[in-house]
This record gives structure tokens, sequence and C-alpha cells, in this order.
């Protein structure tokens, strides 16, 4: 009864904010329409996050190589005076993002635990060095994206994305669909795989899985899904710079994600809509986002180690209170197993 | 490049390995013994070079700014560890990035309330301001002479401090085996609090030796911690001999880099450590996973 | 509903920001009211990071400029909409946004840093308004490729401040020269105009060497400039950059072996931090602390006593900026609608009261100025000459030239 009641909350919450967020465009201002899109690419760019450390248990950090990598693909196939197409450069900024999602992944995996972290910022920050100097990308300085792709089929322009009503629904399109797209693979076969791995990796192995393999696949998918993000994230701003791979990035997407709930489909979006608006007010009271920011990560690492999903589930279910906490993760045992 | 040129760059390359290796240690040592990535790290650089700025500007003296700074350093990081790290040993390394991640945007932001956006140097103390001459266009500052014989007394410090003292031996028996160590008497607790004080104190004192070669400002600490980083990655991840050699390579690799292929020259650390990486993934002095 | 006035649409209020800006595209919103509406200029600047002192100097020197003219602009009051740009191009998109689109400003006023200025003027100049004025940032392409009709610049370009100085450093008697700098394209632009000026003039460049941005670390570089022993040495880097490179280089006994030149940032604003390092450094630069003409003692005093602080160049661009914000208001008679017009009123506008010296808007909105010689004693600059009368940026490219 309650677990029907806590669903059947869950989808009317869901279609709730599915509705506002379809509607929106009607009833936000041109600047709150821009503000929404960019939370929807965060939440887009989160979820992939969440895919690797949320259910294959691979703290990557990372992830904004594959976000820059993307917005520098479109950046570099846009022409100095023409838009791009559309059906072109999308697939090809996902495979840019892909190709290096699975050599960083595979010199990465070679590692695990801190050695991971470690490994996969290092290659994320040589990247950024690689932006950050080379002429034809603009170095320092970034790149600027004179025009949006277009979509255009015989000549004839079937989406114009210059249009911000235009835009707003394509990324809203993007938002549903890896929802969708995350949403049966973690329930597919190969999902219950990388959350066994998450789990524990050696025992997955013994039972008989190629758990390389999978971490490999999980880590190209989501880099493949950061490079959406990137992507978008570059046609909305016209402007790709070495800050968008930067550690920093990875840091806040990180943040981000285990702020709104790891290994949750909608707590990466909860995250994203939170911090983003959170940074968004406090910037404008404020200089020292830093701090402000600083220490409500670390007040909810402390205290909500769960995220805001963690919460919400709770009221969702009616049972923030007297339920027993289950932990899905016991603590790592320290010492030889 | 002829062999003057060489050395003189092999010199450059050393120097510069010792001065990272001190941040690197500090780093190693906190995970190596109690388990703790501290993505701060970097940031308690740049306070240690800030402090360095401020109380040399107090005192006049660079030694008193460096006892007093340390003394800072130490309770900074004891407080740090009592309030917020503390509560993460037995969770995993995610928590423990986020948080000092919150960290750094803090202490980022604090150095602004404190010190203002403004750069500042520090001034080579009288006694080691000199120069020896190297060739007969080039000579080299006695100062970076003297940074690197700190570095090296430093090293041995850490050595004697960890292979050689009780606290040294209650410290491994932590590290490797925390029940057992409480049941020995050793308070594991205030122990690694200690610990993390120490390598909050490392780093700072590496800021703040480093203030007089190299500007004091905002942001100084992102750079050094992703080298350190690298160095940590290289060595092997807890190994203060790796971290050693680490260093030693990263500064020689990445000298050399900047002359010979100026162009990919911010590149080449990661090269190594890639290839580092392929050949021993646990890196140089690790054991393996 | 539709005329509604929100003279100020809330900062933050969802709704009432959504009803302000439906209304602005159904129908301009007029600025006729019992109390007349003030002037919004906006300004996107540094105050936090690297570049905060530049921004703070900025905005000081403008807001001194327009509070001479009586805080009101034909009539109307200035009100400030300040935000923090970080210095981070990865913001500028966002913030020049917020300030175009939610607070609909009549004025832009920004940046320090060149990414972020490719941002703004590609979104303002696309959109044709408001009046953009850059009081720093240095990019070549800001006046050449991305000219814009609404776009001007109140400081310098890349270009200006580099090429002076291969003429100083050829009539100095220097035949080769290493160029050093960060490699990004402040860096490029200013060493490649210094260095093909030298080269024209009979000079060799030896080597270029660039070092990874905004690394601090010199002491590999310093070695291969003492063997490859050039006749002088031409440099740019700026703030704790340059700092830390003038200090090493002295320290690498080099000073006194191998003269240093650069373009004015390499000491401007740092000899302080430099000490004894930057004595004797030769560059050039639009503007020189002690300039001794009266125009710049009085700004300078003026300066001091409303803020406590000596003046430096920047705050000398954001005091131009205010004069140019001043004419073009008044010029429409505080009708900021008319973006076309107020432009117009800068078009090859003559400032006879800046600070620097009188200089000229060039027609693709980049300031014709003098360049001086200057070099520096006991932390102080120094005026030697002038190195360049009225130079003007080629303005390559740009399509309003």
């Amino acid at each position: 009864m309650i677990a029907l009641g806590s669903r059947a909350r869950a989808v009317l919450a869901a279609c709730a904010a599915l509705s506002v967020l379809t509607a929106f465009p009607w009833i936000g201002g041109e600047f709150y329409v821009d503000l929404v899109v960019r939370l929807m690419i965060l939440a887009i760019f989160a979820m992939s996050l969440d895919l690797l450390i949320g259910y294959t248990g691979l703290v990557s950090f990372g992830h904004a190589a594959f976000f820059g990598i993307a917005g520098y693909t479109l950046a570099s196939l846009t022409p100095a005076a023409a838009p791009a197409n559309l059906v072109v450069v999308l697939p090809a900024a996902l495979v840019a993002s892909a190709l290096a999602a699975t050599v960083i992944g595979y010199l990465s995996l070679r590692t695990a635990g801190v050695g991971f972290i470690m490994i996969t910022l290092a290659f994320a920050q040589m990247l950024y060095y690689v932006a950050n100097e080379s002429r034809a990308f603009g170095g320092s300085d970034g790149v600027l994206i004179l025009f949006r792709p277009e979509l255009t089929l015989q000549g004839r322009p079937l989406l114009d994305l210059e249009d911000p009503t235009v835009f707003y629904y394509l990324v809203l399109a993007c938002l549903a669909g890896v929802l969708l797209l995350l949403r049966s693979l973690v329930r597919a076969p190969f999902g219950r795989v990388i959350r066994a791995i998450r789990i524990d990796d050696r025992r997955t192995r013994a039972l008989g899985f190629a758990t390389g393999r999978y971490k490999l696949a999980s880590f190209v998918i989501a880099g493949t899904l950061a490079g959406l993000a990137g992507f978008l994230e570059a046609a909305h701003g016209g402007y790709v710079s070495p800050g968008a791979l930067s550690w920093h990035q990875s840091g806040l997407v990180m943040a981000v994600v285990i702020l709104g709930g790891m290994g949750t489909l909608y707590g990466p979006i909860l995250g994203a809509f939170a911090f983003g608006l959170l940074q968004d007010q406090v910037q404008d009271w404020t200089e020292h986002t830093g701090l402000v920011v600083g220490l409500f990560v670390i007040a909810m690492v402390l205290l909500a180690p769960r995220g805001l999903a963690g919460l919400l589930s709770g009221v969702l279910s009616g049972a923030l209170s007297g339920a027993p906490k289950t932990r899905e993760r016991p603590a790592a045992p320290r010492g030889p197993r | 490049m002829d062999l003057a040129g060489f050395l003189v760059q092999l010199l450059n390359g050393v120097q510069a390995g010792f001065l990272l290796f001190l941040v690197a240690s500090g780093l190693t040592l906190v995970f190596g013994i109690i388990g703790v990535i501290n993505l701060a790290h970097g940031a308690f650089y740049m306070i240690g070079a800030y402090l360095a700025f401020w109380l040399t500007g107090l005192t006049g003296s660079l030694l008193a700014a460096v006892v007093v700074g340390v003394a800072v350093l130490v309770v900074l990081g004891i407080a740090v560890e009592r309030l917020a790290i503390g509560f993460l040993y037995n969770r995993d390394h995610l928590q423990q990035v986020l948080l000092t991640f919150g960290l750094i945007l803090v202490l980022d932001d604090l150095q602004r309330l404190i010190w203002g956006s403004d750069f500042h140097s520090v001034p080579v103390p009288a006694v080691l301001s000199g120069a020896v001459a190297l060739t007969q266009q080039q000579d080299y500052p006695v100062y970076r002479l003297f940074v690197s014989a700190v570095c090296i007394a430093v090293a041995l410090g850490l050595f004697v401090l960890i292979q050689r003292t009780r606290v040294g031996m209650a410290i491994r028996a932590a590290a490797s085996n925390r029940e057992m160590a409480e049941a020995l008497g050793i308070d594991v607790g205030r122990l690694f609090t200690l610990v993390f004080a120490l390598g909050v104190a490392l780093a700072g004192f590496a800021g703040m030796v480093a203030a007089p070669i190299s500007a004091v400002y905002p942001g100084m600490g992102d750079r050094i911690l992703i080298l350190a980083f690298v160095i940590v990655v290289i060595g092997g991840i807890g190994s203060v001999k790796g971290a050693f050699a680490g260093a030693m390579l990263v500064g020689i690799a990445d000298t050399f880099g900047r002359v010979l292929v100026p162009e990919v020259a911010s590149m080449v650390m990661y090269g190594v450590m890639a290839v580092v990486l392929l050949w021993r993934p646990q890196g140089l002095f690790g054991r393996p996973a | 509903m539709l005329t509604s006035f929100h003279s100020r649409p809330g900062r933050r209020r969802f709704l009432a920001g959504a009803a302000a800006a439906t209304a602005t595209v159904l129908a301009p919103a007029p600025f006729v009211l019992a109390r007349p509406a003030p002037i919004r200029i906006g300004v996107l600047l540094p105050y936090s990071g690297t570049y905060a002192m530049l921004g703070t100097a900025i905005t000081d020197g403008m807001k001194l400029s327009l509070a001479q003219a009586g805080e009101t602009l034909a009539g109307r009051p200035v009100e400030y909409i300040i935000v923090d740009s970080e210095a981070s191009p990865q913001q500028a998109p966002q913030n020049t946004r917020k300030l175009v689109v939610r607070d609909r400003v009549d004025v832009l006023v920004g940046p320090v840093h060149s990414g972020v200025a490719l941002a703004m003027a590609q979104i303002v100049g696309a959109r044709g308004a408001p009046l953009m004025i850059i009081p720093n940032a240095g990019a070549d392409a800001l006046t050449r490729e991305l000219c814009a009709p609404n776009v001007f610049r109140s400081s310098f370009s890349n270009w200006q401040t580099g090429y002076p100085c291969g003429k100083v450093m050829a009539d100095d008697g220097h035949r080769s020269i290493v160029t050093i700098t960060w490699r990004y394209a402040a860096g490029d632009e200013i060493m490649g105009a210094g260095a093909e000026h030298f080269e024209a003039l009979g000079g060799r460049v030896i080597k270029h060497i660039r070092v990874p941005f905004p690394d601090v670390s010199f002491q590999a570089h310093l070695s291969e400039i003492a063997s490859l022993a050039p006749d002088a040495v031409f440099a740019f880097f700026s703030g704790g950059g340059a700092v830390q490179f003038v200090r090493d280089y002295a320290a690498a006994g080099l000073k006194a072996r191998i003269p240093l030149y650069g373009p004015g940032f390499l000491t401007e604003g740092v000899a302080g931090a430099q000490g004894e390092a930057a004595d004797g450094i030769r560059s050039t630069m639009h503007y020189v602390d002690d300039l001794d003409i009266p125009v710049n003692r009085r700004f300078r005093d003026a300066y001091r006593d409303a803020y406590g602080r000596e003046a430096d160049v920047f705050a000398v661009q954001g005091y131009d900026t205010g004069t140019l914000i001043a004419r073009s208001a008044t010029a429409v008679d505080g009708d900021t609608s008319a973006v076309g017009d107020m432009a117009a009123a800068l078009e090859g506008i003559r400032l006879e009261g800046s600070p620097r010296g009188a200089w000229q808007m060039s027609p693709a909105h980049n300031p014709t100025q003098t360049f001086y010689l200057r070099d520096v004693v006991d932390g102080r600059h120094r005026v030697l000459g002038v190195a360049a009368e009225a130079l003007a940026d080629p303005a390559t490219g740009c399509t309003l030239a």
C-alpha cells in the first residue's frame, strides 16, 4: 500500500515537473527560459556522471573532458560564416567524446579507487592544457561559435535553433531522451551487472562477468552523454573555452550529482536545478559565491550524504521519520580481505 | 644543447623536483596513512604562501613568518580534521573528494576576504639573496639552492619521523590495522588528527618557502595540486619514496619539455604518467592493488 | 498590463521579470515618466580572481567621470548594475545575457579579459544593442574582424601596445632579440606586432619563446635565453607573471647583461612588487602616471580624493569610458533607445580631456593615441619621450573602417 502510494506520488511528481517544463516557455521570460535551458543541460551532464559514480561505482574526476571535447568539436566544425548541419555535427561531437572516453577509460581502468580518481583528473587536465595552449582552438580565450547548428533537409530548414523556444524544446527532448535511455539501461541486465560491480567487483568477476568490459562500456556511454550536454551547452552559449574542460567543471558536476542523490535517476536532475538556482541566486547577492556554495557543499556531505533525492524520497514515501535507514552500500572494509 | 646547457637545465629540473616533492609528500602521506584524499592540499599551499607574505610583512623576517605560519597551519589542520574530515573515515572516497572540493571553494574565498585579490611577492631574505655564477651568461640564485637543501632536510626528517620514532611506529601500526592499533592502546583518533595536520603543514610550508621564488596570487594552488596528483600517481599512491621519485621525474621532464618540445610542454608530464601507468598501474613504488 | 513600467524589473523576481520581458517584446518600454527613469549602465568586470584590481580601478574611474558630470545624464539619474565577470570566459555569455536581456541595460561596460570580450561583443554586436564600451580587453579582433557599429573600445588594441616597442629596441642599437611571453592570443598579438616592427627595421628575432599560460616557472626559459645570448629581450607577462618574470630575470643575473623591453603592462601596476628588479626596464604605453599635463594632474588629485588610492592606467581607461557614455547620452538627450544615434555621436569623437592626452576614436572604434616611452626608477615610471605619435590600429578586416 505504501509502496504503491509512494510510486503513485513519484509518478505524479514527475508528470507535474514535466508539464511545468513543457509549458515554461509560455510563462517564463526570455531570461528565465535561457536559465532553465542551462539547468537542463547541467542535468543531462550530471545524469551522465551518475551512471559512473552512482551506478558503476567509478569515481571519475575528469568528466568535464568529454563535455568540453564535444563543444570544441562543434566549434571546429562550424564554418566562419554559416551554420553547421546538425545531422553532421551532433554525431561528430558524440563520436569524438566517445572516442576520447574509450582511450581515457581504457587507460584509467587499469587503476581503481583513488588511483582512478586521480588519473581521470590528470587526463582531463591534460586536455585542458591542449585547449588552453593550442592556437587552433583559440587558446585560453576560447572559440566563438557564431551560428547555432541548423537542421535542414535538402536545403529546407526544419528546425531553427536560433529561436530560443525551439532550442528549449530540443534540450527538453534531449533531457527526456537521456532519462528514458538511462532508465532502460539500468533496468536491463547491463544495469544489474554494473550495480553488482559497484558493490563488489571481485565477486562479480568470479560470477563470470568480464567486469572490465562492463566498466569500459559504462565509461564510454557516460562520456558520450556528457558530450551531448557539452554540445548543447556550446551551441547554446555560442562559445567554448578551456574552462569547459577544467577540473572545477568536473568537481561542480560531481557536487551536483551527489547533492541531488547519486544512484537514482532523478537525483541528478534535482541536484542540477537546486545547485544551478543556488549559484545563480548567490551570485546576485554576494561576491563570495565560493564561500556560500562551498559551505553548502560541506554541510550537505556531512549532514545529508544521500542528497536531495534521499531527503525527497523520505517525504514521498511519507516515512521520513521512523523508517529504518537502509544503506545500500556498506562501508568498504579496510585491510586485507 | 651543449653539455653546459644540459647540466644547467638538469639543475633547474632537480630544483623544481625538490619543491614538488615537498608538496606531494604531504598529499601522499595523508592518503597513505589515514586514507583521505585531500583535494584542498593545493589550497593549503596557497594559504601558506599568503601567510608567508603577510607575516613577513609584519615581522620583517621570513624565518619568523615560517615558524608562526606553520603553527597557524597546524591549528587550521586540526580544526578542519576535527570539524569535517574526521567524520569521513568510514565513508567512500567520493564523499572525501566532494567535501575537500567544497573546502577549496571556501578557502579560496577566505583568502580573497582576508588578503584581497592582489598578487604579492615576498622578498628573499637578505642572507640568501646572493647568486653564484653558473655560466658566463647566467647566475644561480642562492635562495633556490637553499630551498633544495630545505627540501632534502624535510625528506630526511619525514623518514626519521616515520621509521625511527615511537610516534612513527604508532602511525605505521594505525595505518596497517586500525583496530589492532587501538587494542594496543594507541589513540588512533588523535594520531589521525596529527597526521592530517602534518599534511596541511607540509603543504603550507611548501607554499611558504616557495613564496619568494614564486609570486603569491589567488588560485596559485590549483596547478600545484594537479602536479602533486600526477606525481603521486606516478610514484605510487601513499608512498613517500614514490613521491620523491615522481617529483624528480616530473620536475626534470617538465624542464626539458619546455626547452626541447615547447609546443607540447605542458603535456609532457601527463605523457610520462600515462607511460608509467601502462607499465606499472600501481605506480613506481606502489603496492599492487 | 502591456504598458506597465518596470523601471527596475526586480532583479530576481520571477514573474515580474517575465512580465517585463514580455512587455519589451511587444512594446519597447517608453522612458518618459514623471520622474525620469535612470539610465542603466551594466558593468561586467572582474571583482574577484587575478584581474580584480583592474575591475575595481576601471569602475572607480568611470564613476568619477560620471560623478563629475553631476550623476545625471541629460536629466536622467545613473544606475549601475554590476556583475562580477570573475574573468572567466565560461560565464561570459550568461552574464552578458543577464545584463542585456533581463536587466535591459542602456549601456554595457566591460570586460577586462579578451576571451570574455570576444563572447560579449559577439552577443551585443549581433543584437545591435545596447551600446557597448570595452574599457580594457585588448584582443585585436574586437576592432578588426568583429568590429560592430555599437561596440567601442576606450583602451588599446594589443597590436598598439607592442608595435612601438620594436622601434625603441632598434633605435637603442639592438640587432637581435628573443621574445618571451605566454602561449596565448594576447601574447602572440603583442609580441607579433613588436617583432614585426623590429624586423622591418632590420633587426633579427632569434627565437620566440612561449611559456604555458598562466605558468610562472621561468627558470628553464631563463637558462635558454642565457645560452642564446641576444642583444635584448622583448617580454610580455601581466599581473603575477610579470612580477615573477622580472624578478627571476634579475635574479639570474640576466638584467645586467641583456636589457629587457616590453609593452607597458610588463611593469605597469606591478613595479612596486618587482622592486629593484624593475629598475631600468624600458616599455611603451599609452599612459604614464607622472605624465605632466594639467588634465592628468587634476584627474589624479580627484581620484585620490575620491578613493584614497593612486590612479593607474585602468582608472584612466574607466574615466574615458565614463566620458564616452556621458557624451553619447547627451547627444540623444537621454533617449537611450536610439542606440544608432548614440553610437553616431562617438564616431570620430576626440577626447581632449583624457588624462592620457587627447585621443581620437578611429573608424574601427579603437583609440588613435600617443604611446610614450618610459622606464622605471625606484618603482615609479618616468617619461622618456614619445614612442609613437597618434598611433592607429591597422583595423585589418573591419567593415566599418
